[in-house]
């Protein structure tokens, strides 16, 4: 059983449980998640002429972090995400080390002109958690669209795909974790 | 189009950003592609000098030589490689430039992950389109040379049957015969009439490759494997992958080759060097020897074990002498080839020419013959073959040495000769035999001989 400690990275998402992250999180891998309390100050990522946080040194910072005994460590922040070269990411993740991350900035269904939906917000979240996790065990981007690892660029992908993984991507699990 | 293995892609970035490339670096080897990274120009062309690459993934402004003097560059030794423009400062003459000079695409950073993905996805479409095409040359190349399995003899006729019969079934094969028989044909051929015929024949002469580097070459290997590995590679099991490997001069593997052929045939199952993942074998063996398998097994240079592995239906070829009277269907047919491919005007064997390629015993077999026509057809003026065009060993070869040594044989043989060379005028032949034509008759209907 491997112990991820869940950080908010800036501030708390807005309409998120991290309680029902976690449940979900531990109903598909054989984790145990904690939460931590204060969310992690993230200024120095800010890039002001783009308005997002540079996902990389977020990562970093993550991986700067003190164990406190987890294995695994899964930032969430609202705030908007970038690499050098893309407009956006999602998220981020060390393959097969210990850091993963993803923002809600673009999960939120308001961000695309459409209704609140907080019950499809929670289901985004829990598959971006385990998409990321799911890097961390050293899985890569699955060809197979019924599978969690399955790569997403728009929010209508991670939509399509469930929140679980495909077998061979179960399979791998089970011998790593 | 065969399953795709991200991995088997190698995509370079050069920009002089760390930042940029770590990230890049990072998000593509989510996907699975093997990733280098460059900072600069020359770093870029000795990395290229190293290993292979598919696609570059390239920054125009960089200190030193620029992106599109690199481009350049690279396009003056490798053609093939896709290359993408990614450029924080997009004009439209540096894009007309780029494209111009070959770029796959350009586009302008920062560039929206979708649209990213579906460069690089087209990019690899081309790739498993080239490698698909080349495959495809190389299947029609293989049916040509099943063309060349030509015989109309019984023995021949047996084999034909035996491959026909084997074909179809994923059995392993071991082919038995002399030294240029045309093992690896009658390879060819069982897989081409296989259900495995869209995927590759890999063929290995284990006679060829040294025991040190056998394991290497089969099973392929790991990056840093040991010294010299800088990068992976595929070893034989893995490129055969669906189709069939030919292990040629089976004979010849050592014993530790043996037991690690053996395990794989077992657990169908390997591991490339130096690595943990196990790869899932999928070929069909067919394996090919000129020695005598059963004797080295009883001299223990060959293992029992293995012996019985890949004796599990076995075709015999024909020795050449022993099929003697395909000689002439087999000179003509590649007479025609060679003809062909030198786009030369040479039209016939004479029949003296003929006679004594009959005569010849030939110790190299077909692989003796094609080359003894290709070599009149090179050195033939007249349009016509003749004894001088053949190689020294087989014109001159005396007649007396082929076949039965009786007196009545010889002169047989010669009889024969002698008329073939006079196109069966009897008058002639009789006055070269300084005999009258009433004995060259009686000698005819002695030996039976028959105007061809």
């Amino acid at each position: 059983m491997h112990a991820v400690r869940i950080i908010t990275l800036g501030s708390h998402p807005r309409d998120v449980s991290l309680d029902a992250l976690c449940r979900g999180l531990e109903d598909v891998l054989p984790v145990a998640c904690s939460i931590e309390p204060i969310p992690l100050d993230i200024d120095h990522a800010r890039d002001p002429s783009r308005q997002q946080y540079h996902s990389t040194q977020l990562l970093a910072s993550l991986v700067a972090l003190k164990s406190n005994g987890e294995s695994r460590v899964l930032g969430i922040t609202p705030y908007d995400l970038f690499i050098p070269v893309l407009t956006f990411v999602f998220g981020q993740a060390q393959l097969n080390n210990r850091a993963a991350l993803f923002s809600t900035f673009r999960l939120h269904n308001e961000f695309y002109g459409m209704p609140h939906a907080p019950a499809l917000l929670a289901e985004r979240c829990l598959k971006e958690g385990l998409h990321e996790l799911g890097h961390t065990f050293g899985l890569r981007h699955c060809l197979e669209l019924p599978c969690v690892m399955n790569s997403s660029t728009y929010v209508e992908d991670i939509d399509l795909k469930p929140a679980d993984f495909c077998l061979p991507c179960r399979e791998h699990l089970r011998l790593v974790c | 189009m065969t399953a795709f293995d991200p991995s088997e892609i190698t995509i370079m970035i050069v920009d002089d950003e760390l930042s940029v490339r770590q990230s890049l670096e990072a998000w593509f080897q989510d996907d699975g592609y093997t990733m280098v990274t460059a900072e600069n120009a020359a770093e870029a062309l000795k990395r290229m000098q190293n290993q292979h690459i598919d696609i570059i993934l390239l920054d125009i402004k960089m200190p030193g030589m620029d992106g599109l003097a690199l481009q350049d560059r690279i396009r003056e030794f490798n053609k093939d490689v896709i290359i993408i423009i990614i450029t924080a400062f997009a004009t439209v003459d540096t894009a007309v430039r780029a494209l111009k000079a070959g770029a796959f695409d350009y586009t302008t950073k920062p560039v929206d992950p979708d649209e990213l993905s579906l460069l690089v996805r087209n990019a690899v479409d081309r790739i498993r389109l080239q490698r698909e095409n080349v495959a495809l040359r190389e299947s029609i190349d293989h049916l040509q040379y099943v063309d060349d399995i030509i015989g109309e003899s019984p023995q021949m006729q047996k084999v034909f049957e035996l491959v026909k019969t084997v074909a179809p079934t994923d059995s392993t094969v071991l082919i038995l015969g002399e030294s240029g028989t045309g093992k690896e044909l009658i390879a060819r051929a069982i897989h081409m009439n296989s259900t495995r015929k869209y995927f590759p024949i890999i063929p290995v002469n284990c006679g060829a490759i040294p025991e040190s580097l056998m394991e290497s070459e089969l099973f392929g290997h790991e990056k840093g494997a040991f010294t010299g590995a800088q990068y992976r590679r595929k070893g034989k099991l893995e490129m055969a992958r669906g189709g069939t490997l030919f292990l040629d001069e089976i004979g010849t593997l050592g014993l530790k080759s043996q037991v690690d052929l053996l395990r794989v045939l077992e657990d169908h199952e390997f591991h490339r060097v130096g690595g943990e993942r196990s790869v899932k074998a999928d070929f069909r063996l067919i394996c090919a020897t000129n020695v005598n398998l059963s004797e080295a097994v009883k001299s223990g240079d060959f293992r029992e074990d293995l012996y019985y592995r890949i004796n599990v239906f076995t075709i015999t070829l024909p020795s050449l002498r022993e099929r003697q009277a395909d000689i002439p269907l087999l000179a003509k047919h590649f007479l025609e080839k060679h003809r062909t491919s030198m786009n030369r005007k040479v039209e016939a064997i004479s029949p003296e020419a003929m006679a004594v390629l009959k005569s010849y015993d030939w110790p190299g077999n077909v692989r003796e013959l094609v080359n003894a026509i290709e070599r009149a057809v090179v050195i033939n003026k007249s349009g016509t073959i003749t004894p001088d065009d053949l190689p020294m060993q087989i014109a001159s070869r005396p007649v007396e040495a082929h076949g039965e040594q009786t007196l009545a044989d010889v002169e047989r043989r010669h009889i024969e000769s002698m008329l073939a060379d006079n196109e069966w005028n009897i008058s002639r032949t009789a006055e070269k035999l300084h005999i009258d034509r009433v004995t060259l008759y009686n000698k005819i209907e002695k030996y039976g001989l028959k105007r061809p």
